[in-house]
């Protein structure tokens, strides 16, 4: 294996290596534009430019291999320089509208002029004109006069999402990214162009306008949409709450998991946090009186509900309870459930209901299965088949339950509504636990807000059986709390005892208790996830 | 077809009787012994062809200099993927035209040139890329290939030996970036020319990923004289490292301007002065291009340089593709740099920065120095533009670009200076193209 010698380090690397990658291994981070380590390398854009001993002209650190005994200086005077020139080319024809471009804040240009520029320019002349805010998909829109002709975002189209729609057209200094003729930048990963565009020629029409970047905490998070359990960065907004029309949540951004989605996402899951800072939000235990919801205190709505249990436990023989759990809850909430259900002897418990119209789903990211924890549900012993779900509706038909939990379903995607209301219009007391007000909460008697995803901690467990971690972004809306706390509540009343005060606490248990999680913890799960044990 | 701009030496040349006697027309080509050169070559094996060339010291006349012979030893024996031979036609250099003449006059001599490379590297297939303002030679050359395969001198069975050889002409859209080897091998893939960063250099991943040679029209023509006499003989023409003829074509300010056939290394006064007929009017020389415009200028005192690769380069010039560009002493070199970079400004492919974003700065700035606004610190700003480009591009064309401006500049950098002061040349003696558009000297 070739060793090499980068700013007096050595390192010996795989054969194939090329510079910039061993200099990433030895923590000496050479500037890029055109360099994406999920993309094919071009050297285009040269301003990761480094002097070779014995090579007469500088060379491009991300395309030249490493070759043993090579000796590379990075910081040299001519190298340097080169960088430098580099940096001022690309700034000739760009607009430095810094002040109004949504980019400001996280843009190659201002960092790398801050750390390798600071020149003072030469440039007098008139700048080239090019298309300014061209509408070229759903989700993006372009600037051409900012953009520095990288073609991270035309590879991405090539290589990753394959659908081609983009190109570089003209030459010189006129040449532009552009949409072939006919076609717009309309595939299911289209704004993760943007999310590569080192400068703000792409933007997110969702995001633009919205926030200034320098105002966002990231958090760490797992995306919801599906079962592929996508690593995000949740990006919240909560000093300058007038921006973003107050949305705390603005934009998710992909993080990146080897294992899972790699730097990517998808556009469906990239928008899942719409539901976050809906007006749809349960925000307070809520009791129907007559039509009409009525805002209450938990305490009362959980003596409403122990009352109801009470009356309906197996034993009493009055009634039945149901419970139709939700792969969209975490690992945690699914094990204080489970908890909950066995003391209380409910074994009517329903998980999964398949939608009607077949979801759109890929060879890649996106997955049928739209919750991301139906595997986590399966490792935690629930049924997870739609005969579940079939049997407990037969139940609330046949007017068996008295009591029902149904937590975040919108049942209607499963079941004919009609029919729907038909088996509900039975069950004298419903409960809804979920975030968001849905076509099925309607029925419900009793509505207990639960924490959105971005509000909680916890565990999701992906198709494929890995443990990935979520953290809280943002503190829960008004009352609502996570399903886990709700039931430890509940239980009290009940005879039941949650001794867990945080999420770390439950999933301890769940790695105490559960042999799929065997002496799992948030420690060992760590920033990318772990597998369950088979 | 005659040919009254083609001159040669007293000795006539090596391939100035074959284009006077038009071998673009088979059955004159074959009255000379044509294709006889091809047959003897297949009898040989690879190995004696590339020695043949090796020895003969035939450099890669397209600009570059690259020694043929060793060029064609890079490719990789016993590879499972063909072979392709590919003739660089995209003849674009301002101030060259001389393998404009070799396919109008001489297209039989390319071909029989490109039955023994092919041969000699083991490629059945062999493409022609022809730039596309070409049109008349175009048609000429492809008359020569449908009468070569029509007689089965190319085909299944390259005059009747069996070896198989099937020749394309491609031509290209007009742009002067398809000249350069790798952009030409996209541009014939059907994509966007735009060159690809080396190595893999086409020997080993060339066209369609497959080992590939590249060379010129030029090139490629003198292989039959070569195999015919000889790779001594051809070495003895020339220099010590630069074997044979080659053809200068001389253009600007001369008496008598042409292509002309001779031997490397003949003087520079000597092609300008006897050759050429001396400068025009009378008037003395002010600056010379000596191998087409992105090479740098050279002073009047410096025309005594022999015209080979090393001879040049070693006084910080280059042969290129010896477009000799002679400029007398009315001449305003601000006006020939402006129409230069202009020329690379357009030609830019765009692909890598510094040559997208300073050729166009560097046209800015010259232009506007060409209106009368130029500033002092224009003159340093453009050499410091020039040397961010020079060796930082993926292709040459930035050096192409950055190389002449430099040049000028050192060369001739009282004129910019002046031009930078007083918004003319000489403090007021000629006045700038722009400023006298259709009023040409």
């Amino acid at each position: 294996m070739p060793t090499i010698t980068i700013d007096g380090k050595s390192i010996e690397v795989e054969k194939g290596t090329t510079i910039m990658q061993a200099a990433d291994k030895l923590g000496i981070i050479l500037p890029r534009y055109c360099y994406h380590p999920g993309l094919s390398i071009v050297g285009q854009c040269r301003i990761c430019l480094v002097e070779i001993e014995k090579m007469p002209k500088l060379q491009v650190a991300c395309y030249t291999p490493v070759t043993d005994g090579m000796v590379v200086h990075t910081q040299s005077p001519k190298a340097m320089r080169g960088r430098k020139d580099v940096l001022e080319f690309l700034l000739v024809n760009h607009p430095l509208d810094c002040p109004v471009c949504d980019q400001a804040g996280e843009c190659f240009l201002q960092d790398y002029y801050m750390k390798i520029g600071q020149y003072d320019s030469k440039m007098v002349e008139d700048k080239n004109k090019k298309h300014k805010a061209l509408d070229i998909g759903p989700h993006v829109m372009l600037d051409s006069e900012r953009c520095i002709l990288c073609t991270r975002c035309v590879r991405f189209c090539n290589e990753i999402s394959k659908s081609n729609e983009l190109g570089i057209f003209n030459r010189g200094d006129h040449a532009e990214l552009l949409p072939y003729p006919g076609r717009r930048l309309d595939n299911p990963y289209s704004v993760n162009t943007v999310d590569i565009c080192p400068v703000g020629a792409l933007t997110e029409k969702d995001f633009r306008f919205e926030a200034r970047v320098w105002y966002l905490k990231q958090t760490d998070s797992i995306c919801p949409g599906c079962s592929t359990g996508c690593n995000i960065s949740v990006h919240t907004n909560t000093v300058r709450d007038h921006h973003a029309e107050s949305r705390r949540v603005v934009r998710l951004k992909p993080r990146y998991n080897a294992e899972v989605n790699k730097w990517w996402m998808c556009d469906f899951g990239r928008y899942s946090y719409k539901p976050v800072d809906e007006a749809t939000r349960i925000t307070a235990p809520m009791l129907k009186h007559g039509d009409n919801w009525i805002a209450t205190t938990w305490q009362v709505a959980i003596e409403a509900i122990a009352d109801k249990i009470k009356k309906a436990l197996p034993q009493k023989k009055s009634g039945q309870i149901g419970v139709w759990a939700s792969p969209q809850m975490t690992n945690e909430d699914l094990f204080v459930l489970r908890q909950f259900t066995e003391t209380l002897g409910i074994n009517h418990i329903a998980m999964t209901v398949t939608p009607r119209e077949r979801p759109f789903s890929d060879n890649y990211l996106i997955r049928e299965d739209k919750n991301p924890n139906t595997r986590g549900a399966i490792a935690l012993g629930y049924d997870t088949d739609m005969q579940a779900s079939r049997d407990l509706y037969r139940l609330a038909f046949d007017r068996l339950l008295s009591v029902l939990f149904i937590f975040h379903h919108d049942l209607t995607l499963g079941f004919e509504a009609e029919h729907l209301a038909a088996a509900l219009g039975n069950v004298p007391t419903i409960i809804f636990i979920g975030p968001n007000r849905n076509a099925t909460s309607e029925f419900a008697h009793i509505l207990l807000p639960a924490a959105a995803w971005p509000e909680k901690d916890g565990t999701f467990t992906n198709f494929a059986g890995r443990v990935q971690r979520m953290r809280a972004a943002v503190q829960p809306l008004g009352d609502a709390r996570t399903e886990w706390m709700i039931l430890k509540r509940l239980g009290k009343p009940l005879g039941l005892s949650v001794p867990y005060v945080e999420a770390g606490d439950v999933f301890a248990a769940i790695g105490r208790n559960v042999p799929a999680f065997s002496g799992l913890t948030y420690e060992s799960v760590g920033s990318f996830g772990v597998m369950l044990k088979s | 077809m005659s040919f009254p701009t083609l001159f040669t030496d007293a000795k006539g040349g090596i391939l100035t009787p074959y284009i006077k006697q038009n071998c673009q027309i088979l059955k004159n080509y074959l009255k000379l012994g044509g294709y006889e050169t091809a047959r003897k070559a297949l009898s040989m094996t690879p190995d004696q062809i590339i020695e043949e060339v090796t020895k003969s010291n035939l450099r890669g006349l397209g600009g570059a200099g690259f020694p043929a012979g060793r060029k064609w030893s890079f490719i990789p024996k016993n590879s499972t993927k063909p072979t392709y031979l590919v003739i660089n036609a995209d003849e674009g250099e301002p101030g060259t035209c001389k393998d404009k003449y070799v396919i109008m006059g001489a297209s039989h001599v390319l071909l029989e040139g490109i039955i023994i490379a092919s041969h000699a590297i083991n490629a059945h297939t062999c493409y022609i890329y022809i730039r596309g303002e070409y049109v008349e030679p175009a048609r000429i050359l492809q008359k020569a290939i449908d009468d070569a395969y029509e007689a089965k001198i190319l085909g299944k069975s390259v005059l009747g030996t069996g070896y198989a050889l099937d020749v394309y002409l491609h031509r290209g859209a007009g742009a002067y970036i398809c000249g350069e080897e790798t952009a030409l091998i996209e541009s014939l893939e059907g994509k966007k020319g735009w060159p690809r960063m080396k190595p893999p250099f086409p020997a080993i991943e060339g066209l369609f990923r497959c080992p590939t040679i590249v060379n010129n029209v030029e090139t490629i023509s003198y292989v039959p004289s070569i195999i015919n006499k000889g790779g001594e003989w051809f070495a003895k023409l020339g220099t010590e490292r630069n074997g044979g003829y080659r053809f200068y074509s001389v253009s600007g300010h001369v008496n008598r301007p042409g292509v002309y056939e001779l031997p490397v290394g003949t003087t520079l006064r000597t092609i300008l002065y006897d050759y050429a007929g001396g400068i025009r009017g009378g008037k003395k020389l002010k600056a010379v291009v000596p191998g087409g415009s992105s090479t740098p200028p050279l002073r009047p005192e410096e025309i005594d340089v022999k015209m080979d690769f090393d001879s040049l380069s070693a006084i910080g010039s280059m042969l290129g593709s010896a477009g000799v560009m002679a400029m007398d002493e009315d001449t305003c070199l601000l006006d020939m740099l402006m129409v230069t970079t202009r020329f690379y400004h357009h030609e830019s492919c765009g692909q890598c920065t510094p040559c997208r974003e300073g050729t166009g700065w560097m046209d800015k700035v010259i232009t506007r120095m060409a209106r009368g606004e130029g500033r002092i610190e224009d003159v340093d700003n453009l050499a410091e533009i020039a040397n961010g480009i020079m060796g930082n591009t993926i292709c040459p064309l930035g050096d192409a670009a950055a190389m002449p401006v430099l040049g000028y500049l050192k060369k001739f950098r009282e004129e910019f200076e002046s031009h930078a002061k007083y918004g003319k040349c000489h403090q007021g003696e000629f006045t700038s193209w722009t400023a006298s558009a259709g009023s040409q000297r």
